[in-house]
């Protein structure tokens, strides 16, 4: 068996040779804490993606990374256009899931009393949990446009404002949707929940600014120390799950197809350039923009809720960013332009001022890199760097990253207990399904602090604010 | 034989279900996915779902056959406690699933996950005494 080397504090080796079949070695970012909380199995499954066609230097992991299906969830790997693939495996069944803050003008002690309310209100306002179906209604025509023009279509309904959309990755709506690819199935269970938060770690929480560890950059971003801001959490719902299973089952069939060896089967892909290739991007477009909408929607209905209590209150985008995608980027691969497809599964994009792709508000300083903590742990907010291109394609971490089994967490606390301990740290908690708290219980995750200082070392994002939880909305 | 057991996954759900025949597999393997949501004992079989399917692969099937219970659970709002299936290999297999149900009502419904989808990660069928698929779900 080859063993893993050490790079370098936060960099760990997978090399050639650990499994059969790797093209390239792969490459872990974490401390040596976090090393000992990384399974066997996300290390084989590292070692799996580096098997595929066509990657390009290293098939890596996030230090949130933990076991997922096909690549390990904090996995990103980047293939050339010309002899390379593009994996379901690589995005997830939740595509463009992700993150988006709002920040406020308003100071935390205004909003304190008023936090049970506001979380109440919210609840009302927002649709979570089984079962929930929007207050949206939008019509199968409408359901085209979010596929096609994301928050794009939501600003034109009245969702937000212009503005908005300058500050969302890819502008709130990528290219390369085709609604054709999207089944009747997927239509199915995407146009009742558009404008829904879900379930599981999905959530809607109000925050303050704890600590700023960067003035300058806070200061560009919007933020400051004591300020209110708010985080949304969520994906492309049943749409973006039924697309991928879709697709899944025909790519199943094209690595037959196109010969390809693969070591799981999770891993089912097709050469870029194939139609089964270009299907299932066209297709998971979609379901990105669906969610671009779907965050889109929500925010507008926090701000609604915020100014029926704050009146003149503002909750401007600082910035949304997607965790689980797979996308067309422009990298220096040994000195040479190339054109690839970059798959973030748990991971963040994090540019840095170089890169045109960030919004013109901070392109001085790099993009925000919006790192949700678990519920009732600590959120950063950290800033893209050029360094990043170098190490990892341009990504970062993209949460604090699971550590302990749902079946371990179900049989150590009760949703019951987990509420009241949040309510004694004075953290308001609002769910639909109180069982399934304890399956997010604080203590299931990696402590978020140590996986955003393996970030801020190795230099891939820097540390901008922290914020704390003050109440919560979840699923 | 048991029908089916839960094994040891960070993130998601990860099991495995038996059966003498692989009908009876499928079966239990559909009701190990939906007890990851909701205690069958608290679901009444009041109404009943078909599904048929068809497939050149038994593991393919056998996908399908998972991943349609997931959409009907979300688009018809209903959540389901017994699974018959029949099967048939003419050249193809041919699935035809009748399960039993009801519709959500979350004050007697306890969810204590939501299944997203069925994965394929790792997930196989194997016939040695008995037939066994493992599967992995995300939650």
């Amino acid at each position: 068996m080859v063993d893993i080397i050490k790079i370098n504090d936060n960099t760990y080796e997978v090399p050639i040779g650990y499994r059969p079949g790797m093209r390239v070695p792969g490459r872990i970012f974490v401390s040596s804490a976090l090393r000992e909380m990384v399974e066997p199995g996300t290390i084989d499954q590292v070692a799996n993606v580096a098997t595929l066609p066509g990657i390009v230097k290293y098939s890596m992991a996030m230090p949130d990374a933990h076991l997922g299906y096909g690549f390990p969830i904090g996995g990103v790997a980047a293939f050339r256009e010309d002899g390379g693939i593009i994996s379901p495996g690589g995005v997830g069944f939740d595509i463009n899931c992700g993150v988006r803050l709002l920040r406020s003008d308003l100071e935390a002690k205004s909003v304190q009393p008023l936090i049970n309310t506001l979380i109440n209100a919210l609840f009302e306002a927002v649709p979570s949990g089984l079962g929930a179906t929007g207050r949206l209604h939008a019509t199968d025509q409408q359901l085209t446009e979010t596929f096609i023009s994301g928050s794009k279509w939501a600003v034109e309904e009245g969702y937000g404002v212009e503005a908005d959309l300058a500050h969302c990755e890819e502008n709130g709506h990528m290219a390369g949707a085709d609604p054709a690819q999207v089944s009747v199935k997927a239509r199915k269970r995407g146009r009742p929940q558009l404008g829904t938060l879900g379930s599981g770690n999905h959530f809607l929480e109000i925050q303050r600014v704890e600590e700023i560890f960067d003035e300058d950059v806070a200061r560009q971003f919007g933020l400051f120390k004591g300020q209110i801001t708010v985080m949304i959490h969520c994906g492309s719902r049943g749409a973006g799950h039924q697309i991928c299973t879709d697709h899944l089952e025909v790519l199943s069939k094209a690595v037959k197809k196109y010969n390809i060896e693969i070591p799981d089967k999770q891993l089912a892909c097709a050469p870029l350039g194939s139609p089964e290739a270009d299907r299932y991007f066209g297709g998971m477009v979609c379901a990105a923009n669906y969610a671009w909408a779907n965050r889109h929607i929500i925010a507008h209905w926090t701000r609604e809720v915020f100014n029926k209590y704050f009146p003149d209150a503002n909750l401007d985008l600082v910035y949304d960013v997607a965790h689980n995608v797979a996308k067309i980027e422009e990298h220096d691969v040994d000195g040479r332009r190339e054109r690839l497809y970059v798959h973030r599964k748990g991971a963040t994009r994090s540019f840095g001022p170089s890169r045109s792709e960030v919004p013109e508000a901070y392109r001085k300083v790099g993009q925000p890199v919006l790192i949700p903590g678990s519920m009732g742990t600590p959120s950063y907010v950290l800033c893209g760097n050029d360094r990043a291109l170098e190490v990892s394609f341009g990504s970062a971490c993209h949460g604090a990253g699971r550590v302990m089994s749902r079946s371990k967490a179900i049989k150590m606390f009760t949703g019951k207990n987990v509420q009241a301990a949040l309510n004694r740290d004075g953290i308001v908690v609002k769910a639909t399904s109180p069982g399934m708290l304890a399956e997010e219980a604080p203590q299931v995750y990696k402590p978020s602090g140590d996986v955003v200082d393996v970030v801020h070392n190795l230099g891939i994002a820097t540390k901008v604010a922290k914020l704390v939880p003050l109440g919560v909305s979840k699923g | 034989m048991i029908p089916f057991e839960y094994l040891e996954h960070t993130a998601d759900v990860k099991f495995r279900a038996w059966g003498h025949s692989p009908e009876e597999m499928l079966s239990n393997a559909a009701s190990a996915l939906f007890k990851t949501m909701v205690d069958p004992a608290a679901i009444q079989a009041k109404e009943s779902w078909t599904v048929e399917l068809e497939d050149a692969e038994l593991e393919q099937l056998a996908y399908r056959w998972l991943s349609e219970i997931v959409f009907l659970f979300e688009t018809e709002s209903a959540v389901f406690s017994t699974f018959r299936v029949s099967l048939k290999k003419n050249g193809v297999w041919k699935l035809q699933g009748e399960i039993g149900g009801e519709r959500i009502d979350l004050k007697r419904h306890a969810f204590e996950n939501e299944v997203k989808a069925v994965t394929l990660h790792q997930f196989q069928i194997k016939k040695n005494d008995h037939w066994c698929l493992q599967a992995i779900l995300d939650v």
